[in-house]
């Protein structure tokens, strides 16, 4: 069984503060953590190994800092780590991201399970680690509770709005984790002190011979942030007039099922 | 804090921390208020491999030094020391039996403990506490075996370990050179459980007596020579003290963590009480006795790593920073006011749970004989 998880740095958001003049976020000093769904996703890919053998891959694509996550992912009992690294990555959004996520995908895989957060908690998209089995042009899982593997398939249990959905599914596959996936493991001592000395290969542009380089960085992105702001908080406070106390359960149940609360 | 730490001893320690914090503060004000630990929660401490920590690697532990160990026990010990001495108590039980017992001896013990097991040290007896070399249990030869017979008292692990440490006279005539070590499997007839102690503090570790009686050993399972235990178990005596002082390093750090964030916050007369120079007097005391305990703690550990036995010193280390405890947590209550003697708030625990520390591992009366002896001799 061959795994590999997609993990991303992002900065710790409990850590967070506004700028209480220019209102955006204080980037400065807050430290940066690996993204909570894809340590689930990490547990599971362990979870998979610790029952059907085979060995852990984790890639994740940023800056060289990023490499302190990918520590953090060997230090847990990943096996490999690989920084996807190159100045003409940057300014990828998330079409682009997957799209060279999946070709570096391709260059270690086969792998039979591909793993990833449900989203990532600062640029909240939901969309690369879908996007990433798009690229593949294989099947994808979004919001996994379990995974079973039976010969070259699997059956999965999703998190869905009305409950729990089990799908059978050809592998190889792409399944997102959420908090409800599992409850991640912490290092072992020994796992992290063998993580702080292990090398990790960077993956660039050069590794990638057959990338194509119009759909990467910021020229491949089709995406575009026009601005970004911090929303004003607003409540407001409506009184109900007491008619009797039926009449008034009557109209306070209206107004929260029209403010789509009930 | 005041040491300098490794970029690898402050990734552990922030591991342990995060550990700590998330899976077992939660439950100690309960299980203070019960008096016990399940085993379960020693399953976090056991998956990250704390009770192996220094433990050589060829024993199937990290092979950490002691002075990372230290660093790690002071971090588990501001949550709660009890969790962290039953840890303490199993990794020094078998350290001793590899430094003192046969490669096989090692590699048996370091086994059992490797698969998530507990030891216990049993040397006190009623009458024996601070004057081991009056001990009446008694160990005696019949064939290949020895036949073992005691009374055990305050045995830290006693009711959860697998295995014991045992010390027993095989020539009761002959004072402390009359007492020899074994293994005993806890499982072995003849072995009784007895009630577990209701202690004012550390009352996450469990503390019972232990009764042998007619257990049957094989001669195998002594460690090291015949007559050799009194020295061994002053040994294991001198590495527990140490590390015992580091425990009670993390208590004060915890006491003062606590203390500062209330003075800062609990406001009287129209301010912080933080701003009265009484109470920052307290503080300032505080923070001066943690820190040069810690490092008096930390120089003792860098002592041992390089082979020292540290008879004086840990002597000197134990001592002084188990008295410093005293007044550090006494404090942190005195800064808390009323809201420090009630059990709803942290710091009164820390207070119970740091007397212990002056008494165990050799009463700091008996510790201040040792100190007086060492100098006499040093100064011949
Ligand atoms: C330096 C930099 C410049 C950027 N510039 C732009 C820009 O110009 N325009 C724009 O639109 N966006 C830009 N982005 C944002 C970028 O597109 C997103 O961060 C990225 O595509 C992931 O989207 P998301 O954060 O919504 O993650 P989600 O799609 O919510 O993440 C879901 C899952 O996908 C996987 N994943 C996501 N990102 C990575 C990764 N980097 N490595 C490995 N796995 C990952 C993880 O498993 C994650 O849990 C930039 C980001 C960086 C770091
Ligand atoms: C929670 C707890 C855990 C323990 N764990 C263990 C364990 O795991 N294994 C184990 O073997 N034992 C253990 N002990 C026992 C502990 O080591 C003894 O309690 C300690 O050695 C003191 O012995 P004692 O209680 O008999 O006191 P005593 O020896 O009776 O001492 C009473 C007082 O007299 C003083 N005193 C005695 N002799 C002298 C002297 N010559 N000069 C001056 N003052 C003196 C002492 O300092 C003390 O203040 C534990 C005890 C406790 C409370």
């Amino acid at each position: 069984m061959n795994i590999v998880v997609c993990v991303k740095q992002v900065p710790d958001t409990t850590e967070i503060r506004i700028d209480p003049v220019k209102n955006t976020l204080i980037r400065q000093g807050v430290p940066s953590i690996m993204n909570p769904f894809d340590k689930n996703a990490l547990e599971e890919a362990l979870q998979l190994k610790e029952q059907y053998g085979g060995a852990v891959t984790v890639i994740s694509m940023g800056p060289e800092q990023a490499k302190a996550t990918l520590r953090e992912a060997l230090s847990m009992g990943a096996d490999k780590a690989y920084l996807v690294t190159d100045r003409s990555f940057g300014g990828s959004d998330t079409y682009a991201t997957s799209y060279i996520l999946a070709k570096v995908i391709e260059k270690l895989g086969p792998f039979d399970v591909i793993l990833g957060g449900k989203q990532a908690i600062d640029g909240d998209t939901g969309q690369t680690a879908p996007s990433i089995a798009e690229h593949l042009g294989i099947a994808r899982l979004t919001h996994v509770l379990s995974i079973k593997i039976e010969g070259n398939k699997c059956i999965v249990e999703r998190e869905i709005e009305e409950g729990v959905e089990i799908v059978e599914a050809k592998l190889p596959i792409l399944c997102t984790a959420t908090k409800e996936t599992n409850k991640p493991r912490y290092a072992t001592i020994k796992g992290k002190i063998d993580s702080l000395k292990a090398e990790i290969e960077n993956i660039t542009l050069a590794d990638l011979p057959d990338i194509d380089v119009t759909k990467i960085g910021l020229k491949g992105s089709p995406t575009r942030v026009k601005s970004t702001f911090t929303p004003k908080r607003q409540s407001c406070c409506e009184m109900l007039e007491i008619i009797n106390p039926r009449e008034t359960a009557r109209m306070l149940f209206g107004k929260l099922a029209d403010a789509k609360i009930l | 804090m005041s040491l300098l730490y490794t970029d690898e001893q402050k990734a552990l320690i922030a591991l342990v921390k995060e550990m700590a914090e998330n899976e077992i503060k939660p439950h100690v004000q309960e299980l203070d208020e019960k008096g016990e630990c399940p085993k379960d929660l020693f399953k976090w401490a056991f998956d990250m491999g704390l009770h192996m920590l220094e433990i050589p690697e060829e024993y199937g532990g990290t092979g950490l030094s002691y002075e990372t160990t230290a660093m790690i026990f002071e971090e588990l010990a501001k949550v709660d020391a009890g969790y962290a001495i039953t840890l303490v108590t199993t990794f020094v039980a078998l350290r001793n039996v590899i430094l003192s017992g046969t490669p096989e001896q090692g590699k048996y013990f370091a086994d059992i403990i490797g698969k998530g097991n507990f030891a216990a040290f049993a040397l006190t007896e009623p009458n024996a506490g601070s004057d081991p070399a009056a001990l009446r249990g008694t160990a005696v030869k019949d064939g290949d075996d020895y036949i073992l017979n005691a009374a055990k008292t305050f045995i830290t692990n006693g009711e959860i370990a697998a295995l014991f440490v045992g010390f027993f006279k095989t020539d009761p005539a002959a004072g402390h050179k009359g007492i020899s070590a074994f293994i005993v499997d806890a499982d072995a007839a003849g072995i009784t459980i007895g009630k577990h102690e209701n202690k004012m503090g550390l009352r996450l570790s469990n503390t019972t007596d232990v009764t042998f009686e007619n257990v049957r050993v094989p001669a195998s399972s002594m460690v090291g020579p015949e007559g050799s235990g009194f020295k061994l178990a002053l040994n294991a005596l001198n590495l527990s003290r140490a590390f015992v002082a580091t425990m009670a390093v993390g208590i004060m750090q915890r006491a003062l963590d606590e203390s500062v964030k209330y003075a800062k916050e609990r406001k009287q007369f129209g301010q912080p009480i933080i701003k009265f120079q009484m109470v920052q007097q307290m503080l300032a005391d505080m923070a001066i006795k943690t820190e040069a305990s810690r490092v008096l703690v930390n120089n003792t550990m860098r002592m041992m790593d390089n082979g020292s036995l540290v008879r004086k010193e840990g002597s000197i280390t134990k001592t002084f920073v188990s008295d410093c405890a005293q007044e550090v947590t006494s404090n942190a209550v005195q800064i808390f006011g009323g809201y420090g003697y009630s059990k709803e708030y942290p710091v009164e625990k820390l207070m119970r749970d740091c007397k212990i520390f002056q008494i165990f591992e050799g009463a700091n009366q008996i510790q201040r004989l040792t100190i007086a002896n060492e100098l006499e001799r040093e100064y011949k």
